[in-house]
């Protein structure tokens, strides 16, 4: 067998130098099988994210309050599907089509993001979405604009200028909310009690007990761990929340004047269990909806082939 | 003020609603469509749509003197005096039925729109401009679309047929001038909508033929869009549009 990694294989040894030299790894390059796997999943995961992530924002289109309102959150949701599509493309270059990736997706293979399993249930959530999970996906993706695969950190400098756009339209939406009548404030403070946690869950489990954290930090995909990302993002958003006179749903955060940091409570990991696995409270119900807009469209797919194929055959003819 | 101010208003406020009806109509595709390009593609022209609305409503209430905001005239009003016409507010239907309507609409619109540019009201004659090249991209793509569809496979056909079936009948209605659109076209304002009939069955016509279909059969017309007369669609349509304002009322968003 081909690419089978192995310790003496010379262009082992030349890829283990490329990164440790710290240069991109590109698609050119030989890989070893298991650094394919890794980006493959990571940046498929990533592509997924910004699709399923249309869902609970694309909830509210059709009932945003204001027309302009209506039009940022609609090019918003298009900037994410717009992600998703340089992400596919980026991840393609590891030589798995868009096609196999999406089956994986709805064969439960792959996963996304599992704060999209959280619904959204008011206005105040898209407010929420763009200013903490925007905002937590923007401190992960800063981090992998310096990722050891190519593809993946061009996606990534890209990506990062329309998120952080996208944060700032977030936090100007709920500051609205937080300057408003006491019902949208009242708004607006229940929507950070629902999508705090799930905003720190996002960086995933502690170092400690990361599955593919070592790997991938040897290897330079990851750059910084999931705690020192998540204590980065605790550390900007307090005052960010201070600000809008919102309060964190967190007893046990407050300054720690010796460390310079926010200390904060530990995260219900049974919860971010329960929710990766597949049993959070929207898991069932965005997969059903990608896999039915899916299987509705077949036959329009279909009749853009059979149409492709009449007109070659008229062109030949 | 050249024109009657109101009839002016009740104009803008019209082309507004059929904007906002149709932009509202595509925004539902978001997350639905076949594939990732044409959700893309589609969310582009809903939001088009919606930015036209919001220019066709931002004049009336200038018009108006600043009574109402631009969110008032599409938040604050309930079906009977919406006053689009009825095609845009029908249900998307099946992805042939999206793309059949918006080949009966872009082919209308570049007609309207082109007229509307020679309008004596400056005003009109910006949001025309803007819309044309809109409305060039829009037809590009729904005509494509309808031909991919027509002469695609044996069920995409049926379904694309079937699609303009049932739109037929919506489309006199496009052509119509109620009294109020005619003291404004005396005025050198508004589109002779009359006229742009014979271009428009050219060109649906033609289009229709090369994507192998059937020209449905002119035996019934429903209008009243213009009058307040609509669909039952329509009034859920309003539900969802406008639940926050009424749920909030006279709250900043």
């Amino acid at each position: 067998m081909v690419n089978q990694d192995n310790d003496n294989d010379p262009r082992l040894v030349a890829f283990e130098n490329k990164v440790a030299a710290d240069q991109r790894i590109e698609p050119k390059d030989w890989i070893p099988d298991a650094f394919r796997k890794t980006v493959l999943r990571q940046m498929s995961q990533h592509a997924h994210s910004e699709v399923i992530g249309m869902q609970p924002e694309g909830n509210w289109i059709t009932r945003a309050p204001t027309l302009r309102r209506k039009l940022i959150l609609l090019a918003k949701i298009q900037d994410e599907g717009g992600h998703g599509l340089y992400l596919y493309s980026a991840a393609e270059t590891l030589g798995t089509s868009r096609e196999e990736m999406v089956k994986a997706l709805h064969e439960g293979k792959a996963k996304y993001a599992s704060i999209f399993n959280y619904p959204a249930l008011t206005w105040a959530d898209m407010g929420a979405i763009g200013w903490l999970v925007d905002g937590a996906a923007i401190v992960n993706q800063v981090s992998l604009q310096r990722t050891s695969y190519g593809p993946y950190a061009r996606a990534m400098v890209r990506i990062c200028k329309e998120e952080s756009f996208h944060q700032r339209q977030g936090y100007e939406s709920i500051m609205a909310l937080a300057q408003g009548s006491k019902e949208q404030k009242e708004m607006a403070q229940d929507a950070l009690d629902r999508w705090w946690w799930p905003s720190l869950m996002m960086f995933g489990p502690h170092d400690s007990d990361s599955a593919h954290s070592g790997r991938s930090m040897h290897w330079k995909l990851k750059r910084e761990s999931n705690d020192v990302l998540r204590q980065r993002f605790v550390d900007q958003t307090v005052p960010q929340a201070k600000f809008l006179g919102l309060e964190i749903p967190d007893p046990d955060l407050r300054w720690n004047e010796g460390s310079g940091r926010h200390d904060f409570g530990e995260i219900d990991w049974d919860e971010f269990q329960r929710v990766i696995h597949g049993d959070g409270p929207c898991n069932r119900q965005r997969l059903s909806h990608h896999v039915q807009a899916h299987e509705d469209g077949r036959w329009v797919r279909d009749a853009m082939r059979a149409y492709e194929s009449k007109r070659q055959a008229r062109q030949v003819a | 003020m050249r024109a009657n101010k109101t009839d002016l208003v009740n104009y803008c406020i019209a082309l507004g609603d059929d904007s906002l009806t149709l932009g509202h109509r595509l925004s539902e595709w978001s997350s639905n469509a076949p594939f990732l390009e044409e959700d893309l593609a589609l969310t582009n022209v809903a939001l088009d749509f919606i930015g036209r609305a919001r220019m066709f409503y931002a004049y009336a209430a200038d018009l108006e003197g600043g009574e109402r905001t631009e969110d008032d005239i599409a938040y604050l009003r309930d079906c009977r005096e919406y006053r689009n016409l009825l095609i845009n507010e029908l249900p998307n239907g099946d992805f042939a039925m999206t793309m059949a309507r918006q080949l009966l609409v872009d082919v209308y619109d570049l007609g309207f729109f082109t007229e509307l540019a020679q309008s004596g009201d400056a005003n009109l004659v910006a949001i025309a401009a803007k819309s044309i090249k809109e409305c060039r991209y829009h037809l590009r793509r729904s005509e494509e679309w309808v031909k991919r569809l027509g002469d695609g496979t044996t069920e995409s056909h049926q379904r694309v047929q079937d699609a303009f079936k049932q739109l037929w009948g919506y489309c006199p209605e496009l052509f119509e001038m109620p009294e109020r659109e005619q003291r404004l076209l005396g005025e050198g304002i508004a589109v002779d909508r009359r006229t742009l009939k014979k271009n428009w069955e050219s060109v649906v016509h033609k289009v229709l033929k090369e994507a192998t279909l059937d020209i449905p059969d002119n035996s019934w017309a429903i209008s009243g869009g213009r009058d307040g007369i609509h669909t039952e669609h329509l009034g859920y349509l309003l539900a969802e549009l406008q639940f926050l304002q009424r749920a909030y009322p006279g709250q900043q968003w």
